[in-house]
């Protein structure tokens, strides 16, 4: 039975109405927000990119998230007051706050952190007891296991935990894949709930050797999907996992897998499910990032509503994309804890009839920690407290990593590369979590390990040609503007020390990056070798852990490099990517 | 639990293990003792076009004419290669009569990788990994019924690393 297209139609409507005009008149002064309407018969409560935050955060959303092409001005690219004028949003609002940049220290004295697993346990509850348990089913869309010195520790094992007390239902993964097969396995075994991924197959290599599969015909590693009874109606649930895991990270932690969008393959599953499972709906728990995602809902038919993660984009309203069986919804939750995607269907035989969908912020101060998942955060916190609780330094300045190009956390670490490792020019990955510290607040080892504990945390130094290093930026600004989204990796750009240049996102890749200048004025010259510093490089490194330098460097209380030399942006003076505001 | 998808069966996978004996014989390391069994098989190895730099040299070389694009050559590929030296790819197709298939990387140093003869009674698939210098279109010639019809798909050989 396909979706007939007026039904989405009508669907993508009422999403439209529901989700913008009650915004307008709310205020996170009252816990009140949360009281949803009642619609249809099944619930999906949906969040992703967690990041093990286990604790309300402080997280700004980017003032710089271009897009290239047709995504030019399209969400998710659009940032500060062109964000809240597409989405309806007022200035000044708890939700301004929430969704974007706009005068954010400002705002989060006013309206104070997000998220946190016991605040979150707590509306997810009351979220499900709204509609009755047996009408809801939760999903996690991935990167739940890494992203606090806590995880990094304790191998995700504390989010299995978390997971299993939240109710967690299905889940997909990124960064879990990052802890290698073993501990994967080891932590999905104490996980209750389902790990999904569609696309990730043995290599042949593996295969031939006949290691360990979901299923050896195929070669699928995991369970592709599963169906779900909520609300007397069949769903099926498909994951999809972060496509590019073997490029963007060590090969090393999965050397049997082999990954990939695959979208020839997910087309036979949705088949399967609407014609041989007789199913009401089909939706896709996904982890290729909201570009990707669009894209492949223009490709892919059959499939109901994509719910969607890895590019920590936070976006209000689903996108509808047309395609040649009818309309795919393309919603993308936000990160760490901040959200939580709520999905209300109304499901018919065969068919989803009409759909409401709202992306609420966590706001922690309007929702009491449920003391279970309290406790439990505060048991597995402790053996570590006491190493991580003393304050290195003073925040200097407004502490974000979001942005295309450069935060204020990664030009500190690239000061402390550049400083401590005594080199030239330093690369820090682009990475899209990582918290927020208010200038004056203190900077904590914990905070230090928000942004940059991982499992390959090894600093190095090599030297490089000015060749090499401009290849490399070439490369990953390949990976962040390739018009085609199935060629992009969903991070940000590498972030520079001691190195300034001009980008032009809308080129072709070897065309986009010029004018590279040292700290110094001088030009960068192609044949000439430079000391570089950097760190999570795909390549097995043996220098120390990033978190340690940046620690040291913060200890010594040297001032900070204010006048770092910045990226020069061209050809893309009107886009709504870009703001100076807040 | 039911996923009914059947595409993949054993014999696919058997199919794919045996591609990786076939795939020495394209990548350019030619045992003599090999060649002479393909020759065999149809005509001569084709010693000119495994010369030629363009891709549009090594056509000529190999077939002496131009290909038409066909949806109905199905290239399975990676958009991002998982390690340039070692890129997975494979054709099936539904045209009759298949003769040859054969595979061009445009940024190769050789633009020709490998080149299939294709007995008749045989299943026109072939997988095979190849080496890729750079990202580069791919390109996938499938002759059939005497004529030539092709795919391309770009593949991205990137440094890696920095994922969100």
């Amino acid at each position: 039975m396909r979706i007939r297209r007026r039904d989405f139609l009508k669907a993508s409507v009422a999403a439209t109405l529901t989700a913008g005009l009650p915004r307008l008149a709310r205020g996170a002064d009252t816990a009140s927000v949360y009281d949803l309407e009642r619609f249809g018969n099944a619930r999906i409560l949906h969040i992703t990119d967690t990041h093990a935050q286990l604790r309300p955060v402080l997280f700004r959303e980017p003032s710089v998230n271009i897009g290239v092409g047709a995504m030019a001005g399209q969400p998710p690219h659009l940032v500060g007051k062109a964000f809240l004028d597409r989405f309806g949003i007022r200035p000044d609002s708890a939700d301004a706050y929430a969704f974007t940049c706009v005068e954010f220290e400002k705002a989060a004295a006013r309206f104070g952190r997000l998220g946190g697993f016991a605040h979150l346990k707590t509306l997810i509850d009351k979220l499900r007891a709204d509609v009755g348990e047996r009408r809801t089913l939760l999903l996690d869309g991935g990167d739940l296991w890494q992203g606090t010195g806590l995880a990094n520790a304790m191998k995700g094992a504390d989010m299995v935990e978390a997971a299993n007390l939240l109710g967690i239902e299905a889940m997909t993964g990124h960064w879990e894949f990052t802890y290698g097969e073993e501990v994967l396995r080891d932590n999905l075994a104490r996980f209750k709930g389902e790990f999904l991924a569609q696309n990730v197959f043995l290599t042949e290599e593996a295969a031939f050797n006949d290691a360990k599969a979901f299923d050896p015909a195929s070669g699928r590693v995991f369970k592709p999907s599963i169906v779900k009874e909520i609300g007397g109606h069949r769903v099926a649930i498909i994951g999809q996992a972060f496509p590019y895991v073997p490029i963007a990270h060590p090969k090393r932690f999965t050397p049997d897998w082999t990954f990939g969008i695959r979208d020839e393959e997910l087309q036979k599953l949705v088949d399967g499910h609407r014609n041989n499972d007789k199913v009401d709906a089909v939706i896709l728990l996904s982890h290729n990032g909201m570009d990707v995602d669009l894209k492949l809902a223009s490709r892919v038919t059959g499939i109901d509503i994509i719910l969607g993660g890895h590019t920590h984009d936070a976006i209000p309203l689903p996108i509808t994309v047309t395609n040649a069986g009818g309309v795919t919804l393309v919603t993308n939750a936000g990160s760490n804890g901040k959200f939580i995607g709520v999905l209300d269907l109304d499901l018919a035989k065969g068919r989803v009839a009409n759909v409401r969908y709202r992306l609420l912020p966590v706001f922690a101060e309007l929702l009491k920690p449920e003391p279970a998942m309290q406790t439990l955060i505060d048991k597995m916190r402790q053996p570590y407290v006491d190493d991580w609780d003393d304050k290195l330094a003073a925040a200097d300045r407004l502490l974000y990593r979001r942005g295309n190009f450069s935060g204020t956390v990664d030009q500190l670490i690239c000061d402390a590369l550049l400083s401590e490792l005594d080199a030239e020019i330093a690369l820090s990955p682009g990475f899209r979590w990582g918290l927020t510290t208010l200038a004056g607040q203190p900077v904590t080892m914990e905070d230090v390990l928000s942004e940059t504990a991982i499992t390959y945390p090894q600093t190095y130094v090599a030297t490089m040609t000015g060749g090499q290093i401009r290849d490399v930026l070439e490369d990953v600004c390949d990976n962040l503007f390739n018009a085609d989204p199935y060629y992009q990796q969903g991070g940000d750009m590498v972030r520079v020390g001691g190195l300034a240049y001009t980008c032009t996102p809308g080129e072709s890749v070897g065309k986009r990056i010029s004018e590279l200048k040292l700290s110094n004025g001088k030009h960068l010259e192609a044949g000439k070798s430079y000391k570089v510093a950097g760190w999570a490089s795909v390549n097995q490194q043996s220098g120390a852990p990033v978190w340690d330098v940046v620690a040291k460097h913060l200890r010594a209380g040297r001032p900070p490099n204010r006048d770092a030399p910045g990226v020069t942006l061209k050809g893309v003076d009107d886009n709504p990517g870009i703001t100076r505001l807040g | 639990m039911s996923i009914t998808s059947n595409e993949f069966s054993p014999t696919r996978r058997l199919v794919l293990k045996g591609a990786g004996i076939a795939a020495l014989i394209g990548l350019g390391a030619v045992p003599f003792d090999v060649a002479p069994a393909l020759a065999a098989a149809n005509d001569a190895y084709p010693a000119e076009a495994f010369k030629q730099k363009s891709e549009a040299d090594a056509i000529k070389a190999l077939y002496g004419k131009t290909a038409e694009p066909s949806d109905r050559v199905k290239m399975d590929a990676p958009e991002i290669a998982e390690n340039g030296a070692v890129v997975p790819i494979s054709v099936t197709t539904t045209l009759a009569d298949v003769t040859s298939i054969s595979f061009l990387v445009s940024e190769n140093p050789i633009a020709l990788v490998a080149s299939y003869r294709i007995p008749a009674g045989t299943l026109p698939s072939v997988g095979n990994r190849i080496k890729m210098a750079k990202t580069s279109n791919v390109t996938v010639l499938v002759e059939a019924g005497g004529k030539l019809y092709s795919a391309v798909k770009e593949i991205k050989v990137t440094v890696g690393g920095c994922g969100g």
